[in-house]
């Protein structure tokens, strides 16, 4: 629509006098509200807001609606990211008025069935993960590191072992693990990659000491690879008396095959609003849960919902828990949705997941293999990094080519992460595309690049069929303009 | 891609310029390539304490955000301030605009650090 390209910020539609509202005669007597407010809380100038009509309101966020790309516009190849379509039945599910309705602070007696569904779901997932407990409490994925680590941090500590203070990261990790590990005041070691992709065992061995608390991993890792040796690396880490930390951002790829507990996992986070049919992308809410082994239970977010002589209940009574972590009880209808993806797909359900996911990856992985450069030639798990550093003499760079995707209709890929692959490519297509959509999103790729043999300035140029083109994103970060300003713009 | 003869490096693309007690440490011009364009420079505090091989700073570019390691053990006596508002120096002319200057406090680290010819080897290996 052409129309959707111009349009102007809602300050700028903005008429002296003009509004949406229609008051009716006040009937008390009317005070200046100087008369009412101590001179400090008022305001000198009265507030910048825009003055606009109910239809302007409507249709300037409409039109701004319309520019949105989701999974439900179109494929959404995001690696690391997971963007699945998630079935619309658990929106419903999530929306009954049993569950959108309910209070937090109501008697445990009115809301059973909202405690039974966290029961039960903190059931599930330690099924699913080989963990024995999980809190629900954690509102995101960074969230969960954050509370699973203070568990490990308070487990040592327990047991007079507070010298442990260091945390081992791959350099394949996700970019939250060491952030969460420093917030969590531990000192961050980095171990390098093998040549397969995997952890490095000298390098680990080397990096392991008596202040050792644990090791935090992806498995797979975000190379989308499973590294084999898991056990080998358990072994080394619990030797040294540290604990595992399971990041389960890419649980998509082993629901129903391996579990982190069975792998020699200690603690484990999930994230509901990836792998359990929340959508996400839009600001949340998330919901990343975290799952102990038994010997760390004590440790976990209070309360947890136990079940006794035939009632729910939240158990607070727990001295040596890290405390809360999140007001109430987390996000709830995050974990309905879970709850009814789980059930509704069953064991065998949520094992086809993971397996469509991986064999889609490997399909791309396989046709996409003569186009770009494959750093780590492997059967892949649910999604798969190539290099586009073969286009760098043409001068093309694999922003460029995410940039020209857009005008073939699609997100681009995660590029330039992991940032141990030059000019990264991570494509995750996920379990729920059809063949067909991946083989047309393969021959956009081809396309693409054709017009890097014949004429690449067009894709260094691109996106063209967007609202804004080019952007300059340096400049961007270099002088953001954070908010509109008046005066410079009249 | 350019490698200085008068300069000493880090396997992790840092360059140090020796002049007597006092050290100059930036980027490699390869890894300001490899960076891109970069948009932000955290600075350390002049009179912090650092041991060799601890992060000094953290360079930010439209890609991603890497850390600047002590390629040698010290104290910091000036951080480049020119850095905060203009980083696109450190693109510019990796060598000329340096991060931070370190009076160091084991001069036998030294030692450790790549002449141009291992340094040139390390790049052509990560290629």
């Amino acid at each position: 629509m052409a129309q959707n390209k111009q349009t102007p910020l809602i300050f700028e539609i903005s008429q002296p006098g003009r509004k949406g509202y229609s008051l009716p005669p006040c009937d008390v007597p009317e005070k200046e509200v100087s008369e009412l407010l101590p001179a400090d809380f008022l305001r000198e100038k009265p507030p910048l807001l825009p003055e606009v009509s109910e239809l302007d309101t409507v249709r300037h966020f409409t039109r701004l609606s319309q520019r949105n790309y989701g999974v439900d516009a179109g494929f959404y190849p995001l690696g690391s990211c997971t963007m699945k379509y998630n079935p619309k039945v658990n929106e419903v599910v999530s929306r009954l008025s049993g569950f959108l309705h309910v209070h937090p602070y109501q008697a445990e007696e009115t809301v059973q069935g909202c405690l039974q569904i966290m029961y039960e779901l903190d059931r599930m997932l330690s099924e699913i993960t080989g963990m024995d407990r999980f809190s629900l409490q954690p509102a995101a994925g960074a969230h969960g590191e954050l509370a699973g680590l203070l568990a490990i941090k308070a487990y040592h500590t327990a047991r007079g072992e507070s010298r442990r203070t260091k945390i081992i990261v791959p350099d394949s990790a996700h970019g939250t693990n060491p952030a969460s590990a420093a917030m969590a005041g531990f000192e961050v070691i980095q171990v390098k990659s093998n040549a397969q992709g995997g952890v490095d065992l000298d390098s680990l061995k080397a990096a392991v000491s008596p202040e050792l608390a644990g090791l935090m991993l992806t498995n797979p890792n975000t190379l989308g690879l499973f590294d084999e040796n898991i056990t080998e690396i358990a072994e080394i880490i619990h030797a040294a008396g540290g604990l595992l930390y399971y990041d389960g951002a890419n649980a998509n790829a082993i629901l129903g095959i391996a579990r982190p507990g069975d792998m020699g996992f200690d603690v484990v986070h999930l994230n509901l609003h990836k792998t359990f049919s929340t959508p996400h992308g839009g600001g949340g809410p998330g919901s990343g849960p975290v799952g102990v082994k038994k010997d760390l239970i004590p440790f976990l977010p209070k309360p947890l919902v136990e079940f006794r002589d035939g009632k729910y209940y939240l158990d607070g009574d727990l001295p040596l828990s890290l405390g809360k972590v999140r007001s109430f009880y987390g996000n709830f209808t995050v974990m309905v949705k879970a709850y009814a993806y789980i059930l509704s797909l069953g064991a065998k359900g949520l094992k086809e997941v993971s397996e469509n996911a991986v064999l889609n990856a490997n399909y791309l992985l396989q046709k996409l293999k003569g186009l770009f450069l494959l750093p780590y030639d492997r059967i892949c798990m649910h999604e798969c990094v190539f290099s586009g550093q073969n286009y760098h003499s043409q001068g093309v760079a694999v922003l460029d080519i995410a940039k020209r995707l857009l005008d073939y209709g699609y997100h681009p890929p995660t590029i330039y992460f992991p940032l141990i692959v030059q000019e990264a490519l991570m494509l995750e297509p996920t379990e729920t595309e059809s063949k067909e959509t991946l083989d047309e999103f393969i021959a956009a790729l081809k396309a693409i690049v054709e017009e890097i043999q014949t004429d690449p300035e067009l894709v260094r140029s691109a996106p063209y069929s967007t609202v804004v083109q080019r952007l300059d994103e340096a400049a961007a970060a270099r002088h953001p303009k954070l908010r509109w300003q008046p005066e410079t713009n009249k | 891609m350019n490698i200085p003869k008068n300069l000493k490096y880090t396997s992790s693309h840092e360059w140090v310029r020796i002049e007597g007690n006092t050290v100059f440490i930036g980027i490699t011009d390869y890894a300001q390539e490899h960076l891109g364009e970069i948009v932000f420079v955290e600075l350390p505090e002049v009179n912090d304490e650092v041991t060799k091989g601890a992060p000094l700073a953290v360079v930010e570019s439209v890609k991603a955000a890497a850390d600047v390691y002590a390629p040698l053990s010290g104290t910091v006596s000036e951080v480049n301030e020119a850095l905060l508002d203009n980083p696109e120096l450190v693109n510019q002319d990796p060598y000329e605009n340096w991060i931070v200057t370190l009076e160091i406090s084991n001069p036998a680290e030294i030692e450790d650090l790549l002449d141009p010819a291992e340094y040139e080897k390390v790049c052509e290996q990560e290629e």
